[in-house]
């Protein structure tokens, strides 16, 4: 399945308007985690908070619904949200965790939960897991590329960076900006050449902006956990849904390309079997 | 069928069991719990366990006994422990279906290699239990020299010196992973065991593995797992990659067995999210 298991798929936003303001998208990430928070469902949430270094995030756990805005957005560098979830359980002395991660992110996390080796009385406590769709990811220094030398601005001026379209956007208070997407390619990690999921397939809910209209976000529903928490925050006015065969473009391009980057990175994956290198899926 | 035997089927040693299918696991459950233990309690022969301390610090038994919730059900009901020194009064070691050997052998030490010996022999499946035991740890460290015995110097892995069937890592391995793999093995559930059959063959462990075997492999995606499950603190993360500090790292291996991109268990994780 090219979208993996789910439950329901819908087209989503927060109605919260001060969540609209700064979230890349349909902000389901921050509305579904502070939602979670209110009702007690998690204590407390690991997500990617900014720092002293613009657009340079650090795995931050967030304790209100406050922190938990403040680190909305996405951040197309390495924010290792994994690390954070022992110190949010052992120093925050959080029970009930919820975090958002990247699909080899949510890996990470659902291998530890299977199998536990070394990690005690973490597993159980995680108790809402946001994937968020991911083609690629940058190392700090491609972004610097793109923005400073490519785009020739300085990385305090941006206010967003989004892809799409086939391009790598860059909002600052007045201009637009935008190079093509083949002018990104090498800048990647090279360990997302064999990752094989790109609207994570093991969150307890996936999110992402691909197939939804500006504004909005896709959302996917996996586990019961997951289904029954986003359906209750639906309910409580949390976010308005669409059906989503009734937005455009829809499914039929998050499949497009999900299939796409399986397809890709599955010939990279075989080519470096031939090579004798270690691949691990 | 014996339980005995039933093993030896599932290890490959002897034939397959007939009509004991593997019982898939519940779905969405990620725990053991009291209920699941209770269920194959019931369902199952008692499996005759014995614990081997070799040179270890009894950290993994400390571990195994923290599985409060489930271990009186499970020592009274699940298994049978039949030898070992902090369960059990016996001497002479018996016949078991299950050896856990917690701490690495020390070559200068005949009792240690002579027991060492005594269990291959006794026991259906050997486990290296605990880090020590399966890739050295921190006893990769020793190197003689102390009173009362200068001469104790070297000590390695268990499965330099027999074959070992299966591993569980960690200094100490978690509660949970005990549990867990306890009810696995009482189920018949290989797909489940299947990676602790495979790390019986990794017997040497270290923060540097993260950067020969991950990074330097262009496998590395900065998820942190390492450094979130590394039991010493010595892994952190800079520029999203691990850095391993070698002075606290304890070579326990975990850092390598946890990540990821060293092998991934697909389909147990689809199984136990109930996808
Ligand atoms: C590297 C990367 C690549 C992506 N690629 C795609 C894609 O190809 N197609 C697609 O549809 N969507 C992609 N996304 C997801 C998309 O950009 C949005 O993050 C997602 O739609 C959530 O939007 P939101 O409004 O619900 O979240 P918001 O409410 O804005 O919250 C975003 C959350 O993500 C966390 N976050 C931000 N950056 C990172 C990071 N680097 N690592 C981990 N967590 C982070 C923040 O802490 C915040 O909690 C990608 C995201 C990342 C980080
Ligand atoms: S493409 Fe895959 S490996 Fe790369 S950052 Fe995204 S989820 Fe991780
Ligand atoms: S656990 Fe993640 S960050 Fe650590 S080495 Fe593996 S892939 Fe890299
Ligand atoms: S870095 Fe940590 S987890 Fe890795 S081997 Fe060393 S002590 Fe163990």
């Amino acid at each position: 399945m090219v979208l993996g298991t789910y439950k329901e798929i819908v087209s989503a936003r927060a109605t919260d308007k001060q969540i609209q303001k700064v979230s890349q998208d349909g902000g389901i990430v921050t509305g579904l985690l502070a939602f979670a928070l209110e009702e007690k469902i998690i204590e407390g949430a690991v997500v990617a908070g900014p720092t002293d270094e613009f657009w340079k995030p650090e795995p931050m756990v967030a304790m209100s619904a406050d922190e938990i805005i403040a680190a909305a957005g996405t951040k197309y560098t390495f924010s290792p949200n994994v690390m954070m979830l022992k110190k949010a359980v052992r120093q925050y002395g959080i029970e009930k965790l919820g975090t958002v991660a990247i699909p080899c992110q949510t890996m990470g996390i659902r291998k530890m939960q299977s199998y536990p080796f070394g990690v005690r009385f973490l597993a159980d406590k995680i108790k809402l897991l946001i994937g968020i769709y991911c083609m690629e990811n940058f190392p700090y220094a491609s972004l610097e590329t793109f923005i400073s030398e490519k785009m020739g601005i300085s990385m305090e001026l941006v206010e967003k960076m989004d892809i799409g379209k086939g391009k790598f956007w860059v909002y600052t208070q007045d201009e637009v900006l935008s190079i093509p997407l083949k002018e990104t390619h090498g800048y990647e990690q090279s360990g997302c050449n064999v990752c094989l999921d790109y609207v994570a397939e093991l969150g307890d809910v996936s999110t992402g902006s691909v197939g939804s209209p500006d504004g909005w976000s896709t959302v996917i529903t996996r586990t019961d956990g997951g289904d029954s928490i986003f359906k209750q925050a639906v309910e409580a006015g949390a976010f308005e849904t669409k059906d989503i065969a009734n937005v455009k473009p829809g499914l039929d391009l998050l499949q497009k390309l999900s299939a796409q980057k399986k397809e890709k990175n599955q010939k990279t994956i075989d080519k470096r079997k031939e090579m004798g290198l270690p691949v691990p899926f | 069928m014996s339980l005995i035997s039933k093993l030896k089927g599932l290890l490959g040693i002897g034939a397959k069991p007939a009509n004991e299918e593997p019982k898939p696991a519940k779905s969405g459950q990620v725990g053991a719990s009291e209920q699941e233990v209770e269920k194959v309690a019931e369902e199952n022969a008692k499996p005759r366990i014995g614990y081997i301390h070799l040179s270890g610090c009894t950290g993994d038994i400390m571990s195994l006994s923290e599985n409060y919730d489930i271990l009186a059900e499970l020592l009274t009901n699940m298994v049978d422990i039949v030898y070992g020194q902090t369960l059990a009064d016996v001497w002479e070691m018996p016949e078991m279906d299950l050896a856990l050997v917690e701490g690495s052998v020390c070559l200068q030490d005949e009792h240690s290699l002579h027991e060492l010996m005594e269990v291959r022999e006794k026991a259906a499946m050997v486990c290296a239990y605990g880090s020590c035991s399966a890739t050295g740890c921190f006893t990769r460290y020793s190197r003689g020299g102390q009173q009362a015995r200068p001469d104790h110097e070297s000590f390695v892995p268990i499965a330099d010196l027999i074959k070992v069937d299966c591993a569980i890592p960690g200094c100490p391995p978690s509660p949970e992973i005990i549990a867990k793999t306890v009810v696995a093995l009482i189920n018949g559930d290989m797909d489940y065991l299947q990676p602790m059959i495979d790390l019986a063959g990794m017997t040497e462990g270290c923060g540097c593995d993260l950067q020969k075997y991950v990074v330097n492999q262009a496998l590395c995606i900065g998820c942190g797992t390492c450094a979130m499950a590394c039991q010493t603190r010595a892994v952190s993360m800079t520029n999203g990659r691990p850095e391993v500090n070698g002075d606290r790292c304890v070579k326990c291996g975990i850092c390598y067995v946890q990540c990821p991109r060293s092998w991934f268990p697909e389909e147990q994780i689809k199984k136990d999210l109930g996808l």
